[in-house]
């Protein structure tokens, strides 16, 4: 039942198997583990992370292809709700219809930028989801008409989900809509996970690995390496929009700095390297040490900058913004030294 | 006894349609300058978007000429390029500011001195770091190209944030030397001195290119090299070493028109060469990954098009580049110019 549940695809290292036991247990009971608002904000991007991140793993770790679009897929499906609830009104039907409009509409701006590139080299998606990337981020700001442009967009969102609804007390710990908001998300990004990990442990995803591999062998043996990069696209771009469009109900609020700027891009394709390339597994561990660690060490660099204060050129490199410098550098590192990650890691050292 | 048949060669012309197919790419700038007049209709501001685009479409293909003969001959791609923009664009705009009694001096010839000491001390401070980041960075994931896109993008924001550690986070606003502010009136257009530079500097540099390609020796291994690398090794060149002065100077390009653009802007940030890369990858793209005849093209194109586009509808702008790049892509899937590998 449970290796059917996980697709066969178990862990296969016992120290992996505990961490990741760990953080199912902490999501899934955070409220009644770690009360407080910012440490269930904290744990609900962590579920939205793990699912954004795995969609990408998809693509960079399963298919080989390296994509700049992905947060321009996660602000269209965040967009697709916050739009659907102003103009549908508050409401369950108006969150559907914003997540599948979102969806499909990633799914098809996918498809068309995967038409464009992927017939000719690989390496153009990598540009061409770039340019297109910061004309849409552009395009969102200047459209604010529509978009509600850098302010972003407020919405109502039905008010079983805002912590206006008081259900009562359960182990001490009081329960409202925000409670039941963060189950929501929560089992719709573990479903979503468990989706993904069938997809790629298909015969499908065995196609994807083969042309990550070598992509000349895969066509020669017959299979339509286009195609199947192309529908990997599709598939990741439509999961990144869902997730997305949950991270759109749980904040009751989207704007181009939280779902579409190209930091978050950065974030995403630090949690795979870290995590692991190629394993569903290094997406969770990934979003979870880096959500974590964006949320409580900038503290401790700013901490750290006021420290060092009468050190010359220190307490700039330790400053709290500097903190993309370190995560560069980090990147680079994990990228010659750990290729797989902290999951091929854990599995090596078995 | 038989007679041979026969089997005269002809020499028949390669009929117009076949020239023409050739030539179109290149007939596409004139075509788009026409084009922009009738749907301008007013000459003078169209001879003003015209010369702002060109200026504009030069400093891209400074960019861009580096980025794709890397390409080409080592099959790199550098997401960094980017930063090697920043860098030489804030260092020359120290020097300026350094010598800030020059460039505010009413002589041309002080202020064009001030201009070239400061390009001189972007093309090597960008150089001297183009060949570290070749050594360091890209060196170790030869080969490989999703490795090399995430290491360089991983290098691009190292490099940016060290610019904010050692400029400061804020964008540095400044003037241009005295003699290069303002603009002539000519047919009633206006047209600003500093725009009129861009394009000579731009010009110049491509004929000089050219030259170099053409008619020396290190030029021809080049180009021989972006054709087909392994025929040259085997004659007994370091690919290796021409690839790395062809990093450096790619580098130095790159900071050279780091320069070139904020003194353009009058404002610099360190996020500017990651904006300033979008255009140059659709330059790149719709030029033929590798060729720089092609990237002259893309860049013009590029420049024009956002010029008028920003006149007529200024909200298409930024899709309009995008458009291009789609038409151009539809239309020839390499690029305009694709270089012929030999493999």
């Amino acid at each position: 039942m449970l290796v059917k549940l996980l697709s066969g695809d178990k862990p296969r290292s016992l120290a992996l198997t505990l961490i990741l036991l760990a953080i199912l247990v902490a999501l899934a009971l955070a409220p009644f583990l770690f009360p407080g608002v910012r440490s269930l904000e904290t744990a609900a991007r962590i579920c939205i992370f793990i699912v954004l991140v795995a969609s990408y793993d998809l693509l960079l770790g399963y298919t080989g292809i390296v994509s700049f679009a992905h947060t321009m897929f996660f602000g269209l499906g965040a967009y697709g709700v916050a739009l659907a609830s102003i103009h549908m009104g508050r409401g369950y039907d108006a969150l559907l219809t914003g997540t599948v409009l979102g969806a499909l509409a990633a799914a098809l701006l996918a498809l068309v930028i995967a038409m464009f590139s992927l017939r000719v080299r690989a390496i153009f998606f990598a540009m061409i989801t770039l340019a297109v990337a910061s004309a849409v981020a552009v395009l969102v700001s200047q459209m604010s008409g529509l978009t509600g442009g850098e302010d972003g967009l407020n919405y109502m969102i039905p008010r079983e989900l805002t912590p206006a609804f008081r259900l009562g007390e359960l182990f001490g710990v009081r329960i409202n809509g925000k409670v039941l908001n963060y189950y929501l998300v929560f089992f719709a990004s573990l479903g979503l996970f468990l989706l993904m990990l069938r997809v790629v442990n298909s015969p499908f995803g065995r196609v994807l690995k083969a042309i990550r591999e070598n992509d000349f062998r895969a066509e020669s043996i017959g299979y339509n390496v286009v195609w199947y990069r192309t529908i990997a696209t599709c598939l990741s771009a439509a999961t990144a929009a869902v997730a997305g469009s949950l991270f759109a109900i749980w904040l009751r609020y989207v704007g181009p700095d939280t779902t579409l700027s190209f930091e978050i891009m950065l974030d995403i394709l630090l949690m795979v390297v870290i995590g692991g390339m190629g394993t569903m597994y290094g997406a969770v561990i990934g979003a979870t040490i880096f959500v974590l660690a964006q949320n409580y060490l900038q503290t401790l660099m700013g901490a750290a900058s006021e420290a060092t204060g009468g050190i010359p050129l220190l307490p700039q490199l330790l400053d709290p913004d500097r903190w993309l410098l370190w995560l560069g550098i980090l990147f680079i590192l994990s990228v010659y030294f750990f290729p797989t990650g902290i999951v091929g890691r854990l599995r090596a050292g078995r | 006894m038989t007679i041979a048949p026969t089997h005269k060669p002809t020499f028949a012309d390669i009929p117009l349609s076949e020239r023409l197919a050739k030539a179109t790419p290149l007939l596409l700038v004139p075509v788009l300058v026409l084009v922009g007049l009738a749907a301008i209709g007013n000459p003078s501001s169209w001879l003003t978007l015209t010369v702002s685009g060109l200026a504009m479409g030069m400093m891209i293909f400074i960019i861009a000429s580096g980025l794709t003969l890397v390409f080409g001959l080592m099959d790199v791609i550098n997401f960094g390029h980017g930063a090697f923009i920043s860098v030489g664009a804030f260092v020359g705009i120290s020097v300026l500011l350094a010598l800030g009694g020059w460039a505010g001096a009413p002589s041309l010839l002080l202020n064009l001195l001030v201009v070239l000491l400061a390009v001189i001390a972007a093309m090597i401070v960008t150089g001297g770091l183009g060949w570290a980041f070749e050594k360091v960075i890209v060196r170790p994931v030869y080969g490989a190209h999703l490795k090399q896109i995430l290491v360089t993008v991983g290098g691009l924001i190292v490099i940016e944030q060290l610019i904010a550690v050692v400029w400061g986070p804020e964008e540095i606003f400044f003037s241009r030397p005295e003699t290069l502010k303002g603009a002539f009136t000519f047919w009633g257009a206006a047209l600003e001195k500093y725009r009129i530079l861009a394009v000579a500097v731009g010009l110049g540099l491509f004929v000089a290119m050219r030259l170099v390609f053409r008619r020396t020796k290190i030029g021809l291994i080049v180009r021989a090299g972006v054709e087909n690398g392994e025929m040259v090794e085997a004659l007994g060149y370091r690919l290796s070493r021409v690839f790395i002065g062809v990093f450096i100077a790619g580098s130095a390009l790159a900071g050279l028109g780091g320069v070139m653009w904020g003194l353009y802007q009058e404002v610099i940030t360190a996020s500017m060469g990651e904006e300033l890369m979008i255009l140059v990858f659709i330059v790149v793209i719709i030029g033929g990954l590798g060729s720089v005849e092609g990237a002259f093209i893309g860049a013009l194109l590029v420049g024009l098009l956002q010029n008028y586009v920003a006149f007529l509808e200024p909200k298409l702008a930024l899709v309009s580049n995008i458009a291009l790049m789609t038409a151009i892509l539809m239309w020839r899937p390499q690029g305009m110019l694709p270089v012929v590998k030999a493999k």
